[in-house]
This record gives C-alpha cells, sequence and structure tokens, in this order.
C-alpha cells in the first residue's frame, strides 16, 4: 500500500464566483451521498465531501475553460479510483449525476455548447476512470496471485523442511526405529535398528512384524501389541529379545507407539528400539560373581543358601534331600608350608574334581569358605544316594594333584545327612551335617559319616551330664550301692565294693559306665570320688560299730585322675580320721592300666597309702597289659580277675579249659606274689564251684548278691551271723 | 506424534500432513479474506471469492454495508488510541491490505507507530509481507489468534512490540469466526493477562440483540456459513461479558455506527438496526 491518498487536489483557491463554489458545493455533496458506501474510502463523509467538491472545482472550471480541453475529465476519473472510489455503481452514478444535476447546481442554463462540453468531460471522465481501474484492478490482481504463489512456496519450504528433519532424526538416530503399517508390514527402518538386528531395509521390509516373535517373549508383549493394532492402547513398552541375522540375540527395551490419521483411525506403528544387550549381560554377571566364588567358580556360600532354602519352599517337588559337608584333612598344613598360592591352586583343583564327579540335575557344589565345601543334592531316595556321592568324591580325591612340582595327596572327611523334607528345616540340617562331618574327623578322617540320631542323642546325653554333674553332686542326686565280696570257701561276706550310681532328674538312674569317664574328663571325678569315699568309710565304720570283728571292709575304686591327684593320701587319710576307720578296712581298687602307668608320682601316693594300711586291689586283672616283673615290687594286696574269664566256666557240665586254665594260673601267680584273688561276674553255682576248686580266694557278683543299699548288706550281715 | 509429510516415498498413499504447516492454497475455496476485500472494493481475490460475496449479497444486500462500517471503526478507534498516547498495534485477523490499513492511519500521525498484523490465511500474509518489506515498523506473522501465548510469543512480535509498555490489540471483525467452544473469553483473556496495563482492547463483532435477526437474514447467513466460514454471532451483553478486566471507554458497547463517529453526517439513519456491536476498553 504505497500510495497515499491526498484529500486536497489543489492548494490554491479557486477563482471561480461564489454563486457558482455554492452550487459546485451542493453538487458535491449530492455526489459525496451517489458514491459513498460503494467501497471503502478512508474518509469521513465530510472528508469526501470536501473531495468531492475539489474535484468538481476542477471540473466546472474545465467545463468554462479557453480553450476547452478534456484532460481535466480523465484526470478526475483517474483521481477517483485513486482515492478507492472502485465500487461497481461508482462511475455510473457519476456520470449519470454529472448529466442531471450540475448544470442545474451551478445556475447554469443548459445550451449546446455547455452541454457537448459537458458531455466529453463526462466521456474523459469515464475514460480516465476505465484506464484507472483497469490499471488497479490488474495490478492487485497481480498481487494477490503473487502472494498465491509466495505463500505456496513458504508451505512447500516449510514441508520439505518438516521432512527433511524428520529424515534427519530418523537416520541419525542412535535409537532404532522402525515403522509399520497397520497391518504389521514393515515400511521403514534406521540405520541403527538395521545395525541392531543385521538385516538389511529391503530385507526388512520383506518382514511382518509378527515375523519377530523370540520364543522368550512374554504373552503379555504380544496381547499387548494386538491391543495396540486395534486402536485400544496407544502405547506400551517391553523387554525383548531378538534373534539377529547371524544367529546371535540382542536384549532390547521396545517401545511401540501408534499413529493415528485425521479421523482417529490407526494408522501406522513406530516402534523404538533400545539395545540394552550389554546392561543385560553386565547385570547376569554381577549376578553371577555375587553368586559365586572367585577362586574356584563354584557357587558360593550364598547361592548355596538361596538354593537350600528353595529346596524347602518347594517342597512338593521332591520329598527327601541331603547334604554332604566335606572339609580337607590337613589343608591348614599345606597353606602353611607351601604357601598361599599353592594352597589356592589345591582348592582350584578340589573345586574342578568336585564339579567333575558330581554332575546333574538336582545336585549343586558350592565352596563355603576356607577349605569347605558342601553338595546338595536335591530328590534323594535314601541315605544311599548321598553315599555313593560321597564315595565317588573321596575316590576323585584319591589322585594326588600336581602343583608348582609338587606332588599332593589329599583327602576329605564328609559329613552326610539325607532325610525326608517334611518336619525338618534347612537349619537343621546344615547343622547335622556340620556334626556329622565333625564325627567323621573325630573317627580318622578320610572318610565319611552318616548321621547318626542314636550317637547324636549320646553325643548330646554326654553332653547334658557333663554340664549338669557339678550341681548334681551339691544336690545329691549320686548314692552309693554296695555289693559283697564273698570268701568262697565259707561263704563270709569278708567286703563290699561300693558302687556309686547316679540318679539323673533326666535320664534316670545311670551307672557309672555313663558318667565316671565324664567326670574324668572334666575333673569332676577327683570331688566325686572324695565324696563316695566318704560315704563308703561312714557305712563301713557303721558296720564296724554294729558287727566289729565281722564288719566287712570297703573297696572303693579309683580312678587314674584320683591316682594323680597329690592331694589324694591327704583326703584319704584325713577321711580316714573324720570316720574314725581303721586303715585295714578301705581297699581300693585301680585298674590294671592305672598302676601299670609309667608316672612316678602315682607310684609313690599308692605306697604312702600302702604304708597307712590301706588295701591296695588291681581291677580287672587280665585286661590290660600288665609288667609283671613290675608287679611284684608293687604295693598291691588284692587281684581282682575280670569277669570275661568266668564266661567259660558258667556252665553246669563243661567248662572251657582253656579259660578254666587261664583262671587257674593267674590264681597261682597271685598266690606266688602273696596277693589275694577275687574273681568278679560270678553269677552260676557251677562258676562258684569250680573257682573254689581253682583256688581262688573271694567271689564277686549276682551269684552272691546284686549291688544293692547298705540296708541290704546289713539283712546280709545279720543272716550271716 | 506428527504424521508423515507429502511425497508418499515409501510410505503409502494417504499420508496426514503435520498440523502446524498451512493448508492447501485451494484457489477453488474462497478465503474470507479476499471476500472481504471484494466488499470493501478491491481486487485480491479470485472467482470463487466473488461468486460467493455476490451470491451472499442477494440475500443479504445489506452486508457491503456492514464490512464499510467495520473498517470506519477500525480507522476512528485506531485514531482515538493514538490521541490517547498509544503507539503499538496489534491488529489480530488483519486480512488483505486494502486500503485504510492500521499502519496507514498510525504512522500518518507518528511515524513512529508500531504495527504487527497477524492473520491464519498463508495467502493474505505473503501479500502483506510484500507489501510492508520496506518498512522496518511493521511486523506480519501468520498465526492462529486463538493460540494468545504463541502469538505474543513469536519473533514478530517479541522483536518489535515492547509488551512492557501499553499495546492495542485489535479485534475487527473477528471474534465472530471464534465459537463457543473454542472460548472466545480465554482468549480475550490469554492476550489481556500478558499486555502492560494501559493497554487496549478495541472488538467489532456481528451480531443481533435477541429476536432481531430475520429469518431470511439466517438463511442468508446459512448459506454464507456453509460457503466460506462458521460464524457465532453475540448479543450485546455477550460482547460486553468479553471486555471483562477492561474498563469500557465512552460510549461503552454500541452498534459500529454509533461508536464516537467523526461527523454527526456518518451516522446514518436506518431502518434496520445495525447487525453489529463494537467498543474500545482500557486495561487498568
Amino acid at each position: 500500500m504505497t500510495e497515499r491518498v491526498d484529500h486536497r487536489v489543489r492548494d490554491d483557491r479557486s477563482p471561480l464566483d461564489p454563486a457558482v463554489l455554492a452550487g459546485a458545493e451542493s453538487f458535491a455533496r449530492s455526489w459525496a451521498t451517489a458514491v459513498i458506501g460503494s467501497s471503502y474510502v478512508p474518509m469521513t463523509r465530510a472528508e469526501v465531501a470536501q473531495h468531492l467538491q475539489d474535484l468538481t472545482e476542477l471540473l466546472v472550471e474545465a467545463l468554462f475553460a479557453s480553450p476547452f480541453r478534456t484532460a481535466p475529465g480523465y484526470e478526475i476519473g483517474s483521481r477517483l479510483v485513486d482515492a478507492h472510489f472502485t465500487g461497481t455503481d461508482t462511475l455510473g452514478r457519476t456520470i449519470q449525476l454529472l448529466g442531471d444535476d450540475l448544470l442545474a447546481e451551478l445556475g447554469c442554463t443548459a445550451d449546446d455548447r455547455l452541454q457537448s462540453r459537458l458531455a466529453a468531460l463526462q466521456g474523459a471522465l469515464a475514460a480516465g476512470y476505465a484506464r484507472a481501474l483497469r490499471e488497479r484492478t490488474l495490478a492487485e490482481q497481480e498481487a494477490i496471485r503473487a502472494a498465491v504463489l509466495d505463500a505456496r512456496d513458504q508451505a512447500e519450504a516449510m514441508l520439505r523442511a518438516s521432512e527433511a528433519r524428520f529424515r534427519a532424526m530418523f537416520t541419525e538416530a542412535a535409537i532404532g526405529i522402525g515403522i509399520a503399517d497397520i497391518e504389521g508390514r514393515i515400511l521403514d527402518v534406521n540405520q541403527a535398528l538395521q545395525d541392531m538386528l543385521g538385516f538389511s531395509v529391503d530385507e526388512m521390509r520383506q518382514y511382518n512384524v509378527r515375523d519377530l516373535m523370540h520364543p522368550e517373549d512374554a504373552g503379555s508383549v504380544w496381547r499387548l501389541y494386538d491391543q495396540l493394532i486395534a486402536g485400544e492402547c496407544d502405547h506400551y513398552r517391553a523387554e525383548k529379545r531378538f534373534h539377529r541375522a547371524d544367529g546371535e540375540q540382542v536384549w532390547t527395551h521396545l517401545t511401540l507407539s501408534l499413529v493415528r490419521d485425521d479421523h482417529g483411525e490407526p494408522q501406522y506403528q513406530v516402534a523404538m528400539i533400545e539395545d540394552v544387550t550389554d546392561r543385560h549381560l553386565l547385570q547376569n554377571r554381577l549376578r553371577y560373581q555375587a553368586l559365586h566364588d572367585p577362586l574356584t567358580g563354584l557357587p558360593n556360600r550364598a547361592l548355596f543358601l538361596e538354593r537350600l532354602g528353595r529346596v524347602f519352599t518347594n517342597r512338593g517337588k521332591h520329598l527327601r534331600a541331603g547334604l554332604c559337608y566335606l572339609d580337607l584333612d590337613g589343608f591348614k598344613v599345606i597353606n602353611d608350608s607351601l604357601g598361599h598360592d599353592t594352597g589356592d591352586q589345591l582348592l582350584v583343583e578340589v573345586g574342578r574334581r568336585l564339579d567333575h564327579s558330581v554332575s546333574g540335575e538336582g545336585k549343586l557344589v558350592a565352596r563355603m569358605g576356607g577349605d569347605e565345601f558342601v553338595i546338595l543334592v536335591e530328590g534323594s531316595t535314601g541315605e544311599q544316594d548321598i553315599v555313593d556321592v560321597a564315595d565317588r568324591v573321596l575316590t576323585e580325591l584319591e589322585a594326588p594333584i600336581r602343583i608348582a612340582g609338587h606332588e599332593l595327596s589329599i583327602s576329605a572327611s564328609i559329613g552326610i545327612v539325607e532325610r525326608q523334607l517334611s518336619g525338618t528345616t534347612s537349619a537343621d540340617l546344615m547343622r547335622d551335617a556340620d556334626i556329622t562331618l565333625y564325627w567323621a574327623k573325630a573317627d580318622g578322617k578320610s572318610r565319611w559319616a552318616l548321621y547318626d540320631p542314636e550317637r547324636n542323642a549320646r553325643e548330646v546325653a554326654r553332653f547334658t551330664l557333663s554340664a549338669t554333674m557339678p550341681r548334681a553332686l551339691e544336690r545329691g542326686e549320686f548314692y552309693v550301692e554296695y555289693q559283697p565280696l564273698v570268701r568262697l570257701e565259707d561263704s563270709t561276706v569278708t567286703g563290699v565294693e561300693a558302687l556309686v550310681r547316679w540318679q539323673h532328674p533326666e535320664f534316670g538312674r545311670l551307672a557309672p559306665d555313663r558318667f565316671i569317664e565324664l567326670a574324668e574328663e572334666t575333673g569332676l571325678i577327683v570331688p566325686l570320688g572324695r565324696w563316695v569315699l566318704r560315704k563308703a568309710c561312714e557305712e563301713a565304720r557303721r558296720w564296724l560299730e554294729e558287727f566289729g570283728d565281722a564288719a566287712p571292709f570297703v573297696s572303693v575304686n579309683l580312678a587314674v585322675r584320683q591316682s594323680r591327684d597329690p592331694e589324694l593320701v591327704r583326703d584319704v587319710k584325713r577321711i580316714l580320721d573324720e570316720c574314725a576307720l581303721p586303715p585295714h578296712h578301705l581297699q581300693l581298687e585301680l585298674t590294671e592300666s592305672a598302676i601299670m602307668g609309667t608316672a612316678d608320682e602315682p607310684l609313690e601316693a599308692l605306697r604312702a597309702l600302702c604304708d597307712m594300711g590301706v588295701r591296695i586291689a588291681i581291677d580287672d586283672f587280665g585286661t590290660g597289659y600288665s609288667n609283671l616283673a613290675y608287679l611284684k615290687h608293687l604295693p598291691v594286696h588284692e587281684l581282682k580277675i575280670a569277669g570275661s574269664f568266668m564266661e567259660g566256666l558258667r556252665a553246669e557240665t563243661e567248662e572251657d579249659p582253656v579259660d578254666s586254665q587261664i583262671v587257674a594260673t593267674l590264681v597261682q601267680l597271685a598266690h606266688a606274689l602273696g596277693l589275694g584273688v577275687t574273681a568278679e561276674g560270678v553269677e552260676t553255682p557251677a562258676q562258684s564251684a569250680r573257682l573254689l576248686r581253682l583256688g581262688c580266694d573271694t567271689g564277686q557278683g549276682w551269684f552272691f548278691a546284686r549291688p544293692g543299699p547298705p540296708e541290704d548288706i546289713d539283712s546280709l550281715l545279720r543272716g550271716d551271723l | 506424534m506428527m504424521g508423515w509429510n507429502g511425497s508418499g516415498r515409501g510410505w503409502g498413499e494417504h499420508v496426514e500432513r503435520p498440523n502446524w504447516a498451512p493448508g492447501d492454497i485451494d484457489l477453488e475455496r474462497p478465503s474470507v479474506a479476499r471476500v472481504y476485500d471484494y466488499y470493501l472494493g478491491g481486487a485480491h481475490n479470485f472467482a470463487a471469492d466473488r461468486a460467493v460475496a455476490q451470491k451472499t449479497m442477494e440475500s443479504m444486500p445489506e452486508l457491503r454495508n456492514v464490512v464499510l462500517n467495520h473498517r470506519a471503526f477500525l480507522r476512528r478507534a485506531v485514531r482515538y488510541l493514538l490521541s490517547c498516547g498509544v503507539r503499538q498495534f496489534l491488529d489480530l485477523g488483519s486480512g488483505i491490505p486494502t486500503v485504510g490499513n492500521v499502519h496507514e492511519i498510525a504512522q500518518a500521525v507518528d511515524p513512529a507507530a508500531k504495527v504487527v498484523y497477524v492473520d491464519i490465511d498463508s495467502v493474505a500474509v505473503a501479500h502483506s509481507r510484500s507489501l510492508l518489506s520496506g518498512n522496518d515498523r511493521v511486523n506480519v506473522l501468520q498465526a492462529d489468534v486463538r493460540d494468545p501465548a504463541s502469538v505474543l510469543a513469536s519473533r514478530e512480535v517479541t522483536g518489535l512490540l515492547d509488551l512492557g509498555a501499553p499495546v492495542a490489540v485489535l479485534m475487527i471483525a473477528l471474534l465472530h469466526f471464534v465459537s463457543d467452544d473454542e472460548k472466545p473469553e480465554a482468549v480475550v483473556g490469554g492476550y489481556r493477562d500478558r499486555l502492560a496495563p494501559g493497554s487496549f482492547l478495541a472488538v467489532s463483532h456481528s451480531g443481533y440483540e435477541v429476536d432481531e435477526e430475520t429469518e431470511s437474514i439466517r438463511e442468508a447467513r446459512a448459506v454464507y456459513e456453509r460457503d466460506v466460514v462458521r460464524t457465532t454471532l453475540r448479543n450485546k451483553a455477550e460482547i460486553t461479558a468479553l471486555f471483562e478486566g477492561f474498563e469500557l471507554v465512552e460510549p461503552g458497547v454500541v452498534r459500529l455506527p454509533a461508536w464516537r463517529p467523526e461527523s454527526s453526517d456518518d451516522v446514518e439513519a436506518s431502518q434496520q438496526p445495525f447487525p453489529g456491536f463494537c467498543a474500545v476498553g482500557r486495561k487498568a
């Protein structure tokens, strides 16, 4: 819009006389009325009137001008168009108005000359108007058409730019992008996706999206796909594996989006695929490392515990399971003497052999730590299954291991547990396997041991006894029974053996074989022994008071530990004094092995006791290793022959000549040394008779009397009398 | 996600154009801007535009007068705004640059005045740009005026107008093209909220008071709507409501010819009440 509308046509005052001017003004008003509203003119009504008035004055001047020229009319027509009086009616009305009203308004008579001039001017005006309008129209048409072309070019350019941008994004994207139609026909895939899957664009265009199914795909992935295609959902994400062209696999994160058309109908599908194989493999590797021993590559403790736990939670699958706890014998020695490197290599080889020998479904070999390994067997049918495994392992480990020029022979101890899963827990299994391993070690190593509930119970009992013994003594749970020692010749009771019992609140009545060994181990034997000795001496004293010379001596067992106790002699003396018992009323029994021991101090103690007047007897003679020359010099008074020799003398009719001869020889030996002989375990009259015949002095056993409370001895003694 | 464009290379036949690209420039289809230009007496139009214009005028002969009045109001409003000291104008829905443009009126009073023309019609915009290429105080923006945020954030606006100073927003013969669903009050609010105090809004809007529209007019309008574009006429109260947040300048919301006529001569006596209202409002 470069033209400016000039409202003032002329800037000098008109030379026309006032009457004519007034007429021109009036005409201009009519003219304004006629043409206003036929097109837009950026003037007020008053301005229009003024503008037209100027044009009217021009026209009037031309009408009366000499010489007469039509050019002004032409110019007026042109200026009308310039001022945008371009309405379709404008020209017609103008011409008509000029013809009808101008001369009248001016107050002129319409003579031929004026009429002719007016007509000429009208014609010129029309011509000027037409020409100007035509030019204006053509110019505006040209302008609008040019604008159309511009706009189209612009649109094209934007379209191309947008396409180019899209194309660039598609091609350059690091993420794989694929586009398919709604039927699943693949339309395009970018370079990243081609590289990822190893197919070219043309190859991929042969495929349908459904051809890309992978056997590991979750069912949900393809269900969601169907929903997307149907337009029920607009996008979804999934983890998906693909097979590459070369057969390898890629793990991916996949996002599939639906593109709809203008009407909202599904039109295309776009997949964005991110290769996460590296991340996936890394995660796998991390998990592997967390669950495997770095040295041997075997599953580690964590994985073992996990599997063991699963065995119990999947209880429906298998009913039974078994464990081997395995420990290398003497590993520490190897590690310390040959170095940790060698130790490590040894473990690696052991791990390899274990893995090699124990393989298959349901079996797990794990390294627990150090030189400890464990083998888990799921779904075993019985102990034999696990024993077979253990045997195989021991066999595998027999072959020496060569490491750094050393030939190392190693063995292992194995604890085996196998049982039904219901009624037990993983903790129980592990604990019992551990205990059993300990047994294998204790039993001599290089072997397997099977869990034995009885042995376990015994060990538990032993432990319990050991723990409760000290208090038991305080609480008076121990008591003493007495068994007579009878002179075979005249059936007189010459002595009684004191036998300690334990009335255990849990285990009931316990004989010495159940707890004496424990007492020796713990050292409780000393106070216990002292207590027994005192009790026995008190009884002996009582019998002395009641029965005088007929009172039997009391015979008390002395444990090895006691015999080594430096306080022994003093304790015995004190007890004798406190009980006011003459020393010869006390006999102390020691086992053959106890006396034959090499230490000197016990011997000194015995000599001192002997010197005091206490009798010393060797118990269970014939069962230990006797040094006969030594025996000659020992401070001993009596030999007690072990009950096992009586076996052959039991029968009424026959007797075993060998046993008979042995007993006879022992008797002779004893008598030769000036010692008395007591036979233990006499149960039948035949034995008693035979023993008498063989020269045996005293007998002890159920034939005569069972061990019993002191009152039984009382009765016996009274009965005797 | 945007659709795929044009050429059909490898995509298949029916492709969807991105929705930010201009629509097809179809010379067969009449455009509002070109039809208006015809009414105003211009030649920036094609046969299809003239056909519709003529047909509509047969049933609504007063339509030319209506269009002329909107343009005349524009002129009076801009002059008034200039007299209030406004030197920045945003002409929304500016159309084809026929005579009597905002920048001509404004720069005649102050050559430093700045104007941004905004229209959605790509041809109108292209035409304006080619005419105004030498004038560095005028920008032309192709945008949808129903998105105030993007209009005001455009390079054309931010590069020329100082939104910290008063701006006059002109919505001449515009809001009757914004349906109720498109929420004209939200569109107006979108501009209002981003303008500095002392800014103005000038609106002219086709409409009738209740029961004024005759059957024949309604029919004629139906034809226009079918052939060119849908319109939503509003009454005085509805148009007043659009000025929420503005103080109405005297004489408030009136019929177009009655708004501050330049002379009493300009107010024509007419049998029919003028089918349109206008007003100027000031943001405090």
